[in-house]
This record gives structure tokens, C-alpha cells and sequence, in this order.
């Protein structure tokens, strides 16, 4: 890239930051003045000042961090577990094809029962606790990793596989020396959208079982009160910031470890 | 290798394909049924047993009503129609907005970070306040299933518009393209295959903001009211029997969306070759 493109695509960039800022100001305002001239019900939209300030003042409440911190605890162990459940059975099944093609009906299978629908049975079985949690986003984020880990080995190349083998590598040392580093940036984009569901699974099983501690109780519990929209709006702007927040780590990781990766080169999913 | 002789491997191989696909369901669900009858545990009933419950929950009445029973008529009519109209709600509304928004870098721009907020909100957050404004029934459904799944459909396609060829627009400009003729010949075929990218992810979404917008405590009627229902009575059988279905339910959809998908992004892609 020469210096000139590299400035203009600087300058492309802060002014793009700056229609963004305005954009959200923009919004910002737009629900403040629906909110305070009584187009929309108080009890509906509450004016976005007050949410905002209740929300900062949230993060001052002891208890309600906790709660956020049960439910960041839930999320995390769900999606790690998932990861060591879905990547190396879908190193499995990338790699020995006949194991591929036997488990492909079978997950698409269960793939499609929706996630949340579980909720009653495993609260049955487990009770209603963080264990119903954890195991309701675990079984959420297992598919998006599983499907990309066996996609991203789909990509080796076939020649370094072949060089390798040509070294008398066994198949094992060829897995984890071609195959594994190829399917790893595929794998992450995979822990990326896992991570998101993984939210979505934490705050509904949190708002389904309506105790307990979590963000998604104090969304729940909120939404109950009369008048509480201004509650359920400022817990929603937390879990919108942690999304973002999550998001936006994961990105900037996977763009340092796999630069190469296509789904860097100028665009998102 | 020819394209002639890989079709001609896939014809010689499909004997043994079909014999994994098919094969190995049937092995897993028998490994269950036994598995399911040796533990004879209340928990886990057998997959026969969860078969015939839910043929006879919703699909041994008349034959004049299609063999649906009172029960299916309830409860799977209500959700079926909510997730259907709230996806392609969503579907509308994300390719219209994404259209719009990716046409221009300066309205893109103006929106990304609002949009990347709206998206990073797990919907079921949003559902307190959709019950404080619209009450429980369809529309507060409605609502919550359109919001979850528009993000996905809508900042696909403005991805999409964006990533066009800038020597597409070029001709464009040269040929003098009115404004409709550039939406449906130019950004539209072009957005398609992130489109449906986004069209997969949203109708998956559709189908849990469905089941969770029918679990709240206050609903009448539908799929997830049959489930909590259940649930209440420790009805264990139903509770699987829904499940299956949805799993169902979810793979038919599925496979619905990916057959429109192959036939348009077909067309698509004899278009551009």
C-alpha cells in the first residue's frame, strides 16, 4: 500500500468513526424526544438519559455485579466446555470421512431443536441452578464449533498433507500439523458466533427459571415491577455492552493469531 | 480430475453413502430404545414410547382436518403461523433496510454502531419490555421474534451491497441504470449468497425467540406453552414429544431454506459465469 492510500484510508476511517458517533447521538436524542413529549408512554420507552444514568449507577451496586459475574461465570464455562467437546470431535470427524458422514445425519438431527426449548427438561433433571445454565449453552455453542472445525479441515492443503505423509508422519502427527493450524482460524470465527448465542442461552434461561442471581434474574425481576422498564432497559444496555464488549475481544484476538484469515479482509459475519 | 469422473465416483459411491446415512440414525435410535428400556428410567423414556405419545397428541384425529387432533390444532397451528410470519417479517424488513443502508458508505457509516449494539442485545432481554407494551399474545411474539432475527438478514445484505464489484457500478452508471433497475439487477444478485447467510442464522433464531416467547408464565396458547405445561406436571413423555417435534420442526424449515437457496444462488451463479 503507498503512503497516499494508507492516509486516505486513515482519514476514511475517523470520519466514518465520526458519522458513527453522530449516528449514535443521533438515536440517542431521537428516543430522549419521543420518550419526554409523550408520543410514546413513559412506561413504554422511558427517556434515554434515565436509563443511561440508572444503567452507570448499576455499576455501582454490589449485587447487581454479581449477578453479572454469575452470569459471565455461566457463559464462560458453557463455551469453554463446548470447545473442548466440539473441537476435538470435530477433528474426529474432519478427519476419518466414513466417522463424518455417519455423525452429519445425526446432527442435523439435533442441531434444529431450539436450544431454549430444553429449558424445561434439563431444569427437571439438574433443577433450576447455574448447572442448567451452563449445560443449556454448552449444548448452544457446541454446533457452531463442531461445523466449523470440520469445515476448516475441509480447507488443508492437500500438499502438505502429502509432504508430510512423504515424511512418515502417522496420520495423527499430520492432523495436528496441517490440519489443525488450517482449520484454526475457522475454528475461532466459530468460538466467536458460539459466544454470542451463548449470551442469548445465559440471559433466557436466567429470565425462564426468574431467580437465582444473573443479569437475565434482574432483567426478569425488573420486567415485573410496575414501572420498571427503566430497569429492563438499563440491564439490557449492560448485556448489549458485554455482547459488544466480547465481541470486539474476540475479533481483535482472532486478527492478531490468524491475520490471514478471509473473513478479515475487509468484511464481518 | 474431470468433473465427469468425480460424478461418476460420487454414482459408484452412493451405495455406501446412503448406507451411513441411513444406517446409522436407525442404529442410533435402537441403541437408545434399549438403552432407554434396560435403565427404565422416568426421565429418559424410551423414543418408541415418545413416538407414539406425540402421534397421538397431535396427529390421530379426523382425516377431514388432515389428521391434526384438537391438541395440534391449539397449539402447533398458533406457533407454526407466529414463526413463519415473524422470519419472514424479518427476512422483509432486514433486506429492505440493508439495501438501503449499504448503498451509501455515509448512511453505513452513520448506522454501523447503533446496528452493532442492536445486535450484541440478546432478544430475549428485550422480551420484559415487548410484554410492557404490547402484552402477552401474538404481537408481543411477533415483535420479539422480528427483532431477534432481523440483525442477522439486515447487515448481511449491506455487507453484501458493499462488497459489489466497483466495475459493476461502472457500468451501471454508463448504461444509465434508473434506481430500481440497479436494486434488482445490480445490488440485489450480487448480496445474494450473504443474503442467505444471514437468512440461515435468522430463521434458526426465529425458531428460539418462538419457543421462548410461548415459555413465559401468561401465555395461552402454542408449542412452548404445551412445554412449560408439562414441565409443570412432570409430564415427562410430552416434554420429549415437543422436543422431537421442534427438532423436526427445525430441520424441515431448514431444509426448505437450503432448497430455495440452491435454486436461487444456481440461477444466480449461471448469471454471472
Amino acid at each position: 500500500m503507498s503512503p497516499a492510500t494508507a492516509g486516505r484510508k486513515r482519514t476514511g476511517r475517523t470520519r466514518d468513526a465520526l458519522l458513527g458517533a453522530v449516528g449514535v447521538l443521533v438515536a440517542f436524542a431521537a428516543c430522549e424526544v419521543l420518550s419526554r413529549s409523550g408520543m410514546v408512554r413513559r412506561a413504554f420507552l422511558p427517556p434515554a438519559s434515565e436509563v443511561l444514568v440508572r444503567a452507570v449507577e448499576l455499576g455501582g451496586d454490589t449485587a447487581f455485579l454479581n449477578g453479572v459475574g454469575a452470569t459471565l461465570e455461566a457463559w464462560a464455562t458453557g463455551l469453554a466446555l463446548a470447545c473442548a467437546l466440539a473441537i476435538p470431535l470435530g477433528l474426529l470427524l474432519g478427519s476419518v470421512p466414513a466417522a463424518g458422514q455417519a455423525a452429519r445425519v445425526l446432527i442435523e438431527f439435533l442441531r434444529p431443536v431450539p436450544s431454549v426449548a430444553l429449558i424445561p427438561l434439563v431444569s427437571l433433571l439438574l433443577g433450576a441452578g447455574s448447572e442448567t445454565t451452563v449445560a443449556l449453552v454448552t449444548y448452544a455453542c457446541v454446533w457452531p464449533v463442531l461445523f466449523n472445525t470440520v469445515y476448516g479441515l475441509g480447507e488443508t492443503d492437500p500438499l502438505a498433507e502429502e509432504t508430510l505423509r512423504a515424511f512418515g508422519f502417522g496420520r495423527l502427527a499430520v492432523l495436528l500439523r496441517a490440519g489443525l493450524p488450517s482449520a484454526a482460524p475457522f475454528i475461532a470465527a466459530g468460538v466467536r458466533i458460539a459466544a454470542a448465542t451463548a449470551l442469548i442461552l445465559a440471559v433466557a434461561g436466567e429470565i425462564l427459571a426468574g431467580f437465582g442471581e444473573g443479569l437475565g434474574t434482574f432483567i426478569a425481576q425488573a420486567g415485573m415491577a410496575t414501572d420498571g422498564t427503566r430497569d429492563v432497559l438499563a440491564g439490557v444496555v449492560w448485556a448489549g455492552a458485554l455482547g459488544l464488549v466480547v465481541n470486539l475481544a474476540l475479533t481483535a484476538v482472532e486478527r492478531r493469531l490468524f491475520p490471514w484469515a478471509p473473513e478479515h479482509r475487509g468484511s464481518r459475519v | 480430475m474431470t468433473a465427469q469422473a468425480t460424478s461418476l465416483r460420487t454414482v459408484r459411491r452412493l451405495p455406501r453413502t446412503l448406507a451411513l446415512r441411513l444406517g446409522v440414525p436407525v442404529v442410533a435410535v435402537v441403541l437408545w430404545q434399549l438403552a432407554a428400556r434396560a435403565h427404565g428410567s422416568v426421565f429418559f423414556p424410551t423414543p418408541a414410547r415418545i413416538v407414539e405419545h406425540g402421534y397421538h397428541l397431535w396427529f390421530s384425529g379426523p382425516a377431514g382436518r388432515a389428521f391434526l387432533t384438537d391438541a395440534a390444532v391449539r397449539d402447533l397451528l398458533p406457533s407454526l403461523g407466529r414463526v413463519l410470519a415473524g422470519f419472514a417479517l424479518a427476512a422483509a424488513g432486514g433486506i429492505v433496510l440493508g439495501l438501503a443502508l449499504g448503498r451509501s458508505r455515509t448512511v453505513y457509516a452513520l448506522c454501523d454502531p447503533v446496528l452493532q449494539f442492536a445486535r450484541a442485545v440478546p432478544p430475549p432481554a428485550l422480551v420484559p419490555v415487548f410484554v410492557v407494551v404490547f402484552d402477552l399474545g401474538t404481537p408481543m411474539q411477533l415483535a420479539s421474534i422480528v427483532f431477534g432475527a432481523i440483525w442477522p438478514v439486515l447487515i448481511n445484505t449491506a455487507e453484501g451491497v458493499r462488497g459489489i464489484d466497483p466495475l459493476r457500478l461502472d457500468v451501471a452508471a454508463t448504461v444509465r441504470m434508473r434506481p430500481a433497475e440497479r436494486i434488482v439487477l445490480l445490488y440485489l444478485p450480487a448480496a445474494l449468497p450473504r443474503i442467505f447467510a444471514g437468512l440461515r442464522l435468522s430463521l434458526s433464531l426465529s425458531l428460539i425467540l418462538m419457543v421462548f416467547s410461548e415459555l413465559l408464565p401468561g401465555t395461552a396458547d402454542g408449542i412452548g406453552f404445551q412445554l412449560t405445561d408439562a414441565q409443570t406436571r412432570s409430564d415427562l413423555l410430552t416434554v420429549w414429544a415437543v422436543m422431537v417435534l421442534l427438532g423436526a420442526l427445525g430441520h424441515l424449515l431448514n431444509s426448505v431454506l437450503l432448497t430455495v437457496e440452491r435454486i436461487a444462488l444456481g440461477r444466480h451463479r449461471a448469471a454471472h459465469r
